[in-house]
C-alpha cells in the first residue's frame, strides 16, 4: 500500500465470487478498496475481523446479502451502499438498529426501463417488430397491405406499482393522449393519477396493463387469469418488472385463445425459457431481459455509487438514500 | 347521390370501399386494366377522385375527367394531387388532417426507441431460439469489444451472466443506447412534427427544428438549414410536407452531416430522402441507424437493409390502426357528401 493510497478512505468491496467489479480503477482514485477475496486463503471472517475499526464504508455488489452476521462483524460500519435499485438483500431491520445508512441504485436504471416499457407498448399496438419481420420477408410487394395496428393516444393504461419506473412511464404516455392510472401498495399524495387499491379493479378499468413493480411473496403471480380476464380481449399487457410477476400459463393461454390482445415481454418467469407458444404470435414483442442494458444506464450507476461514497465520506447529502422505515 | 361517379385511385381502405359504393356510383381503377378504355367510357360521369399516398389524381388524369369537380385523398399528404392543375380547373382538394397526427408522432416515437434499443433484433433473437440456447451475444460484433461484467442483480439472478462493452469502447451504434435526454431534430414543424416535439419532451430532449420559416410561437431551437439541424442533433426526424423543394431533403451531406452516431427517422415520404446514399450510408457504417416507415419506390424496400441489425423497416403503417383508418374514412365521405349537397367542406385544402 502506498502512502497516498493510505490517506484515502477505506471502503470493503462486498461480493459474491460471481462478481467482478468492473470500474475499480474509478474507485481507486478516490477508496482504498478492501476486497475480502483478494485475500484468500483468508477467511472472510478473519479478514473483516482483522480489518473491522477501519472500515465505514462497505459496497455491495448486485444481489451479495448484507445479513446481521455481516454487520455485527463490522461495528465502525456507517453506510452500506448498494449497486442495485431493489434492496431486498440487505437486513434492513439490522441496519436501522445500528443507525447504519443505506443507499441504493437510486434512479440509475429508471429512465431506461421506463423507456423500454414505452418502446414495447408501441410496438405491440403498432405492430412495429411484425412489420419489420414483414418487410424483410419480401412480403409487402406480395401481400399489399399489413394488418392494421391500434391507437396509443386516449387509452387508458394501469400501472402496477407506482415507483421510480412507474412515475417515468407515467410522465411518458401522458405525452401521448394517454390517461393513467395505478395500483401501489399506498396511494401516492403528490400525484394527481386516478388510485386503485387492488390489481383487479386497475385492469377492469385499463386498457393496457405497465408491470413495473418488485417482487415480493405478495406480488408474486398478482397478474393471474381473473387480473387479465378483467383487462379484456383487446387489453394489452407490458412487463418490465420480474416475469414471476405474471402467471405465465395463463397469459399464454389467454393469448393463444385472443382472450387478451397482446403482450410486450422482457422478462419470464423461467429465463431463459420463453414460452415456444409465444414465439410465433404477432401480437407479442419478446426482448431478452435487458431493458436496464444501456452504456448511459452503466455509467450512472458508476456516478451513483461513487457520488453515494464521495458524499458519505465529506459528510455531504447522499444521492440516493433508502429511508429505513 | 347514388348516380354520382366517383372513382376510387387504388385500394385503400375495406370500409372506406364498401360506405363509397353504398352512396355512390364507384368505380375501382384497379378493376380496369385498360385504363384509356375505362376513361373513354365512363369520363362524363366521373365527378369525384378519391385517393391516398400511393395513388391520387396527377395532370393527365384530371385533364382526362371533365366533369371532376373534387379530389379527397385518404391521406395528409397531398403529393399525388396536381394541386396546381386543380387549382387552375377550380377543382376542390381535401386531405385528413388531425386525425392521423397522434398515430404518426407515435409511430416516430416507436421507431426511435426501436432502432436505439434494437427492439428488433431482440425479438428475432429470442424467437430465434438463441437466448434459451445460451448465445447471450445479441451481435457478433460485440465480441470487438473489452468487455466488463455487468453490476445489475436482475440480469444475474435470471441464471446467466450478461457482459456489455464500457461506454468508452462504445463508438457508433453497436449497441442498446439510451433514448431518454438524447437530441432530437425535426424537418417540419407542423401538426406532426409538433406531435413528436410535445412526446420527446417528455423524454427530456432537446429539441430543434427547421422548417422555411422561423416559427414565432415555439421555444424549439431554429436552424436555418437541414444541415445545420443535421450536425446539431443525434436523431434527425422528417415530418415535412413532400414537395419539389423537400424532395430528396435529406441527400449525402445531410447524412454525413448527422453522421456515424446519428439516426434518421423517416415517417414522411419515401422520395425526402436519397435511398441510394442512405442505404449506402448504412452499409458502410457512416450513419449510426435508420427508422423507416416509407420508400422511394413503394412497395419495394431495398434489399441491402434487409441485413442490416440498426435499421427497423416497417410498411407506411404511420396512420394504420383501426381507429384512425376510420376516422380517416368518415372525413372523406364527409367532404364528399359536404361537396354535393353545397355544404362547407370539412377539411379543405383547395
Amino acid at each position: 500500500m502506498s502512502t497516498q493510497e493510505q490517506h484515502l478512505p477505506v471502503v470493503l468491496i462486498h461480493r459474491l465470487p460471481a462478481f467482478n467489479l468492473s470500474f475499480t480503477s474509478r474507485l481507486h482514485t478516490h477508496f482504498t478498496l478492501l476486497d475480502p477475496l483478494l485475500h484468500s486463503p483468508e477467511s472472510t471472517e478473519s479478514f473483516l475481523t482483522r480489518h473491522a475499526t477501519s472500515i465505514r464504508a462497505l459496497l455491495s455488489v448486485g444481489p451479495t446479502p448484507v445479513t446481521s452476521e455481516t454487520l455485527s462483524l463490522l461495528p465502525a460500519l456507517e453506510i452500506v451502499v448498494c449497486s442495485s435499485a431493489g434492496i431486498d438483500h440487505v437486513d434492513i431491520h439490522e441496519c436501522r438498529q445500528r443507525g447504519v445508512l443505506v443507499t441504493s441504485a437510486g434512479n440509475a436504471f429508471s429512465e431506461d426501463v421506463a423507456d423500454y416499457a414505452v418502446a414495447l407498448l408501441i410496438d405491440v399496438l403498432r405492430r412495429v417488430s411484425a412489420g419489420n419481420r414483414f418487410v424483410r420477408a419480401g412480403l409487402w410487394p406480395e401481400h399489399g397491405e399489413s394488418p392494421l395496428g391500434s391507437k396509443l393516444g386516449g387509452k387508458r393504461v394501469g400501472i402496477v406499482g407506482l415507483g421510480s419506473i412507474g412515475s417515468e412511464v407515467a410522465k411518458r404516455l401522458m405525452a401521448f393522449g394517454c390517461s393513467i392510472a395505478y395500483t401501489s401498495t399506498k396511494k401516492k399524495l403528490a400525484v394527481s393519477y386516478t388510485f386503485y387499491e387492488n390489481v383487479n379493479d386497475l385492469a377492469a378499468n385499463s386498457n393496457i396493463l405497465i408491470v413495473c413493480c418488485a417482487l415480493t411473496d405478495q406480488t408474486r403471480h398478482m397478474i393471474n387469469k381473473d387480473v387479465m380476464t378483467a383487462l379484456g380481449k383487446e387489453g394489452v399487457i407490458v412487463n418490465v418488472g420480474r416475469g414471476a410477476l405474471i402467471d405465465e400459463k395463463e397469459l399464454v393461454q389467454l393469448l393463444l385463445r385472443g382472450e387478451i390482445g397482446g403482450a410486450g415481454l422482457d422478462v419470464y418467469e423461467n429465463e431463459p425459457h420463453v414460452p415456444k407458444e409465444l414465439l410465433t404470435l404477432d401480437n407479442v414483442v419478446l426482448s431478452p431481459h435487458l431493458a436496464v442494458l444501456t452504456p448511459e444506464s452503466f455509467a450512472a450507476l458508476q456516478d451513483v455509487i461513487v457520488g453515494n461514497l464521495l458524499a458519505f465520506f465529506s459528510k455531504k447529502p447522499l444521492l440516493s438514500q433508502v429511508q429505513l422505515d | 347521390m347514388e348516380s354520382i361517379g366517383v372513382l376510387m385511385a387504388c385500394p385503400m381502405n375495406t370500409y372506406l370501399e364498401q360506405e363509397l359504393e353504398k352512396r355512390f356510383n364507384l368505380f375501382k381503377f384497379w378493376d380496369f386494366p385498360d385504363k384509356a378504355l375505362f376513361l373513354d367510357a365512363h369520363r362524363n360521369s366521373i365527378r369525384a377522385v378519391v385517393g391516398n399516398a400511393t395513388a391520387g389524381a396527377d395532370a393527365e388524369l384530371i385533364e382526362s375527367l371533365p366533369r371532376l369537380e373534387i379530389v379527397t385523398s385518404f391521406s395528409v399528404g397531398l403529393d399525388k394531387i396536381d394541386l396546381a392543375k386543380c387549382r387552375e380547373k377550380g377543382i376542390r382538394v381535401t386531405n385528413t388532417p388531425d386525425v392521423l397526427t397522434e398515430d404518426v408522432a407515435d409511430l416516430a416515437i416507436g421507431l426511435i426507441l426501436a432502432v436505439l434499443r434494437r427492439l428488433c433484433e431482440c425479438d428475432r433473437y429470442v424467437r430465434s431460439g438463441k437466448w434459451r440456447r445460451g448465445d447471450y451475444r445479441l451481435t457478433t460484433k460485440l465480441e470487438a469489444y473489452t468487455h466488463t461484467s455487468f453490476l445489475h442483480s436482475d440480469i444475474v439472478l435470471s441464471g446467466r451472466k450478461v457482459e456489455i462493452p464500457s461506454i468508452e469502447l462504445l463508438s457508433g451504434l453497436n449497441y442498446h443506447v439510451r433514448f431518454t435526454g438524447k437530441s432530437v431534430g425535426i424537418i417540419g414543424l407542423g401538426r406532426i412534427g409538433m406531435g413528436i416535439a410535445k412526446r420527446a419532451e417528455a423524454f427530456s430532449c432537446p429539441i430543434s427544428y427547421y422548417t422555411r420559416t422561423e416559427k414565432s410561437d415555439v421555444n424549439y431551437k431554429y436552424y436555418p438549414s437541414v444541415i445545420e439541424l443535421a450536425s446539431n442533433c443525434q436523431i434527425l426526424v422528417v415530418a415535412c410536407p413532400l414537395t419539389e423543394e423537400t424532395r430528396h431533403i435529406i441527400n449525402r451531406e445531410v447524412i454525413d452531416a448527422l453522421g456515424p452516431k446519428g439516426v434518421l427517422i423517416n415517417i414522411g415520404r419515401g422520395p425526402h430522402v436519397d435511398e441510394r446514399e442512405l442505404v449506402s450510408a448504412l452499409v458502410e457504417g457512416r450513419l449510426g441507424g435508420a427508422g423507416l416507415d416509407v420508400f422511394e419506390r413503394e412497395p419495394e424496400v431495398p434489399e441491402e437493409l434487409f441485413g442490416l441489425e440498426n435499421v427497423v423497416l416497417t410498411p407506411h403503417i404511420g396512420s394504420g390502426t383501426v381507429e384512425t383508418r376510420m376516422a380517416m374514412a368518415d372525413l372523406v365521405l364527409g367532404n364528399l357528401e359536404a361537396h354535393f349537397l353545397n355544404k362547407p367542406l370539412l377539411t379543405p385544402v383547395v
